[in-house]
């Protein structure tokens, strides 16, 4: 598939799961394509990155669902935190541990998952519609334990980044983490994950062991060839952070013309193709500006 | 004066009282966040508590001591420890983690979520991350390194981290788990070991007057009758700090060097 293709299956107001975690390994073709496509309202559901920051820089989001959202190596998402400061989005902030339950929840159709985290802090005030049950076990003490109940975060479609991947949506991990990547697939109705490279299925073990084979093709529905597709987030050991470029988004924060030019350059590049032609001629102009790389 | 010789800094008596935070946990995770309770986590392991373990920061528990920043340095793994792995373990409560605070209050509640209406915060900050679930799973310090009454406030804007006034209702589980153990700043080291759970100065940092932490400070601090100077790094600390752990100076950029 294309990424076009994959936007084409989805439609104004679901609830979309994007993989990763804060600026590592997103989908960052498939959120490119989402952004300069008509869709909107939707809901985002992302241990989020630069994927969140585009998508509400751009007007897609109703809702952000998260825990954090971060560059990593600049902590603040500058994009995100204009959103919420002027109000433009809805959100669903949750203790990052409790969005893993979530997750879970949803990946096994159960309603909720029990846990300790949100206990005395302000996530149960921030979010009214969270509800608390009791341990049906009594403790130690003949106590019986209150726990918040975190719902199931049920995704309408998941979108992720693999290393590699066969054409039947086996999709494989090089990389030190998986994040939470399996957990987004199943939590969702469908999952459409890009990949580095499309290798056949005898392949699949040529460069890592058994253990990075973490998403079974049950669990996606197609699968776009996006070398380089996770930019400029990070993506080993095929590529690391474009730092530099990193840098270029989060400073168009501050200066809605320059976040225009950059949106119309980058973001709106009519395919990936285009995209990493202008990013690589960006990089040159860079070097011969003689700044850091 | 040698480099390792030459007198210890605010910046190394800081890493050296985040050190000081860990003295007794043993085998548990040592997992402090950013760079100077790094270096003060990585001290702690090299010195007093060898037990504990540590991430690369990335994925993996790395057995040797790590320069800190430093991406290419040989890594001796012990274990994979990726995110997943990390909630599991907290879960089970092994685990001490040193966080920052945007803010914090004499209770030990902490903000890093957003400063303002949180609704629409004047300043939206990193959100909730782990601190809800830290606080009620295992032993929690922080950092502050710009200790002054914006920071230390009497009451925070949001509770990422929930203090002793906030766990006081909560289950025995919970209660048990809790424990805001000391809170580092710039200024002195302070704690909340007194009946009323309320913030305690410990030690103030050699050059500091009490008087600078109180004015510094937006609520009531309890001051025992003595007070304490935060002690000097030995020699072999010293030269752990910057010979091995932070060769490059990185923990002066808290410091404004």
């Amino acid at each position: 598939m294309t990424e076009d293709e994959v936007v084409a299956q989805l439609e104004s107001s679901m609830t979309i799961g994007i993989g990763g975690w804060g600026s590592r390994r997103k989908p960052m073709s498939l959120v490119r394509a989402i952004a300069r496509s008509d869709l909107r309202d939707l809901t985002i559901v992302s241990y989020g990155g630069p994927d969140i920051g585009i998508l509400c820089a751009t007007g897609k989001v109703r809702r952000a669902v998260y825990g954090f959202v971060s560059l990593d190596s600049i902590p603040l998402e500058p994009h995100f935190r204009q959103a919420r400061q002027q109000g433009t989005i809805e959100f669903t902030e949750l203790d990052e541990g409790a969005f893993y339950l979530g997750l879970l929840a949803a990946a096994h159709r159960m309603p909720f998952y029990p846990t300790r985290a949100g206990l005395g802090s302000d996530m149960l005030t921030m979010n009214p519609e969270l509800r608390t049950v009791a341990s049906p076990y009594p403790d130690a003490d003949g106590e019986m334990e209150e726990f918040v109940a975190i719902p199931a975060l049920r995704l309408d479609v998941s979108l992720i980044h693999m290393n590699r991947a066969d054409k039947g949506g086996n999709g494989q991990f090089l990389g030190p983490d998986l994040y939470f990547d399996d957990l987004f697939a199943k939590a969702a109705d469908r999952t459409f994950m890009s990949c580095e490279k499309v290798v056949p299925t005898e392949s699949l073990l040529d460069e890592g062991t058994f253990h990075t084979l973490k998403i079974p093709r049950l669990f996606v529905d197609g699968v776009v060839e996006a070398p380089r597709g996770a930019h400029f987030t990070e993506c080993p050991p095929d590529y690391e952070r474009d730092e530099a470029f990193q840098r270029e988004y989060a400073a168009t924060a501050r200066d809605p013309e320059a976040w225009a030019a950059f949106a119309d350059r980058f973001v709106n590049a009519p395919s990936h193709a285009e995209y990493l032609k202008r990013v690589d001629q960006r990089t040159a102009e860079r070097a011969a500006e003689g700044a850091t790389p | 004066m040698s480099a390792v010789t030459g007198p210890a800094t605010l910046d190394e008596i800081c890493a050296v009282a985040i050190a000081e935070t860990f003295r007794g946990d043993g085998e548990i995770l040592c997992n402090p966040i950013g760079t100077t309770p790094i270096i003060g986590g990585r001290l702690a392991r090299a010195t007093f508590e060898p037990d504990m373990v540590m991430t690369d920061t990335v994925a993996f528990l790395a057995a040797n001591t790590l320069p800190v920043g430093d991406p290419d340095a040989e890594r001796l793994i012990e274990a994979w420890m990726p995110y997943r792995d990390i909630f599991d373990l907290l879960w089970s409560g092994r685990r001490h983690v040193v966080m920052g605070a945007s803010q914090i209050d004499a209770s030990g509640n902490q903000n890093l979520a957003a400063i303002g209406d949180w609704r629409r915060p004047k300043a939206q900050l990193l959100g909730l991350r782990g601190a809800p679930g830290n606080l009620v799973n295992h032993v929690t310090s922080y950092w502050v390194p710009n200790h002054s009454t914006r920071t230390f406030v009497p009451a925070v804007d949001v509770v990422s981290g929930p203090g002793y006034d906030r766990v006081a209702g909560l289950s025995a589980t919970v209660r048990a788990n809790h424990e805001v153990r000391r809170v580092v700043s710039n200024l002195g080291v302070f704690d909340f070991a007194n009946d009323e759970r309320r913030m305690q100065v410990v030690s103030v940092h050699p050059g500091v007057t009490l008087d600078q932490v109180v004015e510094a400070t937006g609520f009531q601090l309890v001051v025992g009758d003595t007070v304490d100077e935060t002690r000097l790094p030995t020699d072999d600390e010293l030269r752990l700090i910057r010979e091995v752990i932070d060769p490059r100076g990185l923990r002066r950029a808290e410091f404004g060097g």
